[in-house]
């Protein structure tokens, strides 16, 4: 498969008056055509700023994409103008936001919201354009989509909103889609319909998909490829199974560990990761997980580790991560 | 773990009830106008569910959000006034005790809330956050006394006693978390409700609050009513779990029993929906998704209110409500297809 979108060494910051926030601090990671890579992290991580920065909807100020390279499709997107950024965003690169209470305008029509991405990118009528969204509205399981176009946001449910911003997302065929905590707000039986629905429609129409979540079942479910992020960067990243059942980096398996799961035996206790995320501003030279770590050594705290292989298609940025193979098959 | 079997008298369950719910109904009134409010509808948030809950135990609440779960937390803390039914605590019904005798209560029954950013008090030190409710109730009126309180109690849940003197923002979502814990623990309850205690936090957080939740259970012979939708975290926690559904009670179990041999086809819905950390078993399991959506609980369906969208549905269930029956020791289930 073609490589579709290209990230190097992306670095994102804020300005802010406690100090500069180094939200995504040199990033990389590529997807391929029709492929479901996912993002994974806690609050504060990076992971949606650095969705963001694809689209250069980072709000200046405070922040600002200060390094790094985005080529998508043989564009360097950063090089745009902002006319030309305009017209990627909503037809080749799409996005389906977390709120679907907020995402989408509550005095105007889901219509006019649907029509408007379609007229905007395509040269059609309004009358072209209206039988494309109820088409859309089909595709998305939306019964009834004639009289559904009438209506406003708050006549749709949670389950239902997303739909439309799946249908929205998926206006003008675009090539990819990020999807940032597509299913954090919806009830699991509704989370399970609108995930099953994103991935067959991708699959089906050939679209690649970014998914941003911190919900390790859901990345299990759908995702090819996963990339786990921790205080702005990227420490794993591999395929679905090298990161659950080949875990290399600390805080994989410290994350993998914090989850009660439904299909094994209950545990007496569940292992947490000590202590608290760090403070963004207040990084040091060093591996920021290292005061949560119960592998660090002195090596941690004197150099930042760089994403090396440890297997086919598997990077993990710790410099114990050698000995973490050597740890596990002690323990098991 | 207290576990009794065999026929028991009692609705629902048995054993040494600390709560007993009996018929407990929540009607909200949808009204009509601005001058003169007329009452146009009745959302129906829990609709008759009875059960009870043993001391000592752990007991889940779980469904999906408008299921009335919420409703059922904040009528046992009397938050709500009930529409009818009654709520016996320890032998005293809470729904009709007066003001007095409420607030005595209310010393043993503590709440922690979901959201850690917004029930904390913004321009409230955390010492006086704590301390407030002993200083409501009359308890500890010598100040340094209160103060050795607050510091003991911010151990307990974890935190520096340095941080007294911190307001919330200071703290992080895992931190105020414990905050609000500590101050659920400062009048020595023995019943707390956690409505989704720990859903807002992050999961290497959550893991450290779970376990925390856990420890002052068994330190302090805490009885817990946990009402939560994460499936995962209350087969993690709970002895027994109630599942509901658009304000009824439709399953009751041990908490292995009825994750291993759930028989209530929501509740093996809402298993299935749950996505397993595991891209080996997640390929090989099978997927089958709940179709439609919940119904508005101001219109619910007529019958068993679950059968629109049930797969063993027959036309029986449209017609006539199931009633809640033991289908096994301990066992409750309201569903008339299941044997």
């Amino acid at each position: 498969m073609a490589v579709l979108l290209e990230i190097s060494d992306l670095r994102t910051q804020f300005f802010t008056s406690a100090g500069t926030v180094k939200a995504v601090d040199g990033i990389s990671y590529t997807v391929d055509e029709g492929e479901t890579v996912a993002i994974v992290g806690e609050s504060g991580c990076g992971k949606s700023v650095s969705a963001l920065s694809v689209l250069r909807l980072i709000p200046d100020p405070p922040g600002r994409i200060v390094g790094g390279n985005i080529t998508f499709d043989g564009k360097d997107l950063l090089a745009l103008s902002d006319k030309e950024i305009r017209d990627i965003r909503g037809r080749d690169i799409t996005m389906v936001f977390q709120e679907p209470m907020t995402s989408l305008n509550p005095v105007l029509t889901i219509e006019r919201q649907i029509t408007e991405t379609i007229t905007r990118h395509l040269s059609v009528n309004l009358e072209t354009a209206r039988k494309r969204a109820v088409e859309l509205l089909e595709l998305v399981g939306i019964s009834d989509a004639e009289r559904r176009l009438k209506q406003y946001p708050h006549h749709f449910s949670g389950g239902m909103r997303q739909r439309v911003m799946i249908a929205m997302a998926l206006s003008c065929e675009p090539k990819l889609i990020i999807a940032d905590e597509p299913t954090t707000a919806l009830d699991v039986t509704i989370q399970a319909q609108i995930l099953e629905l994103m991935k067959g429609l991708s699959k089906r129409l050939g679209v690649a998909l970014i998914i941003i979540t911190h919900n390790l079942g859901v990345v299990a479910r759908y995702a090819d490829r996963v990339n786990v992020m921790y205080a702005g960067k990227i420490v794993e990243s591999g395929s679905a199974t090298d990161i659950y059942h080949r875990p290399r980096h600390p805080y994989t398996i410290g994350l993998l560990n914090s989850v009660p799961r439904l299909d094994l035996p209950r545990t007496k206790r569940l292992v947490p990761i000590p202590k608290q995320p760090p403070d963004l501003t207040r990084l040091d030279d060093g591996c920021a997980f290292r005061p949560r770590c119960s592998f660090s050594t002195e090596q941690c705290a004197s150099a930042i580790p760089p994403l090396e292989l440890v297997g086919e298609g598997h990077h993990s940025a710790c410099w114990e991560r050698d000995n973490l193979i050597e740890e596990e098959r002690q323990a098991s | 773990m207290i576990r009794e079997s065999g026929a028991e008298p009692a609705k629902s369950d048995a054993g040494n009830p600390l709560v007993e719910i009996r018929n407990l109904v929540k009607y909200f009134p949808v009204t009509e106008g601005i001058v003169v409010q007329k009452m146009v509808a009745e959302v129906k948030a829990v609709d008759d569910i009875s059960f009870s809950i043993r001391k000592g135990e752990t007991l889940g609440l779980v469904g999906e959000s408008g299921c009335g779960k919420t409703t059922t937390g904040r009528c046992i803390l009397r938050l709500e006034q009930l529409t009818s039914g009654q709520i016996i605590y320890d032998g005293v019904d809470i729904s009709t005790v007066d003001r007095q005798e409420l607030n005595k209560l209310r010393q043993r029954i503590q709440v922690i809330f979901q959201d850690p950013y917004s029930s904390l008090n913004p321009r409230m030190k955390i010492g006086q956050i704590i301390a407030e409710p002993m200083r409501v109730h009359g308890i500890e009126p010598d100040r340094a006394k209160r103060q050795e309180r607050v510091d003991e109690l911010l151990t307990i849940c974890g935190l520096s006693p340095r941080m007294a003197d911190r307001y919330p923002h200071e703290m992080s979502g895992g931190q105020r978390q414990r905050v609000g814990i500590a101050r659920a623990l400062s009048l020595n309850p023995e019943f707390i409700v956690c409505d989704e205690a720990v859903s807002a936090l992050d999961v290497s957080i959550q893991a450290q609050v779970i376990n925390l939740l856990e420890d002052l259970r068994e330190d302090f012979n805490l009885t817990y009513l946990f009402i939560a939708h994460d499936l995962s975290v209350v087969r993690h926690l709970c002895h027994r779990v109630a599942v509901m559904y658009l304000g009824k009670l439709v399953e009751l179990a041990e908490c292995d029993e009825l994750f291993d041999n759930p028989l209530h086809p929501y509740t093996r819905a809402l298993l299935q929906a749950v996505p397993i950390p595991d891209p080996e078993i997640e390929q090989s399991r099978e997927h089958q998704v709940i179709q439609g959506e919940v119904p508005s609980p101001m219109n619910p369906p007529s019958g068993c209110v679950f059968h629109p969208r049930c797969a063993m549905a027959v036309e029986s269930c449209s017609k006539e409500a199931p009633e809640l029956r033991e289908v096994r020791p301990g066992h409750w289930v309201a569903c008339t297809e299941v044997n």
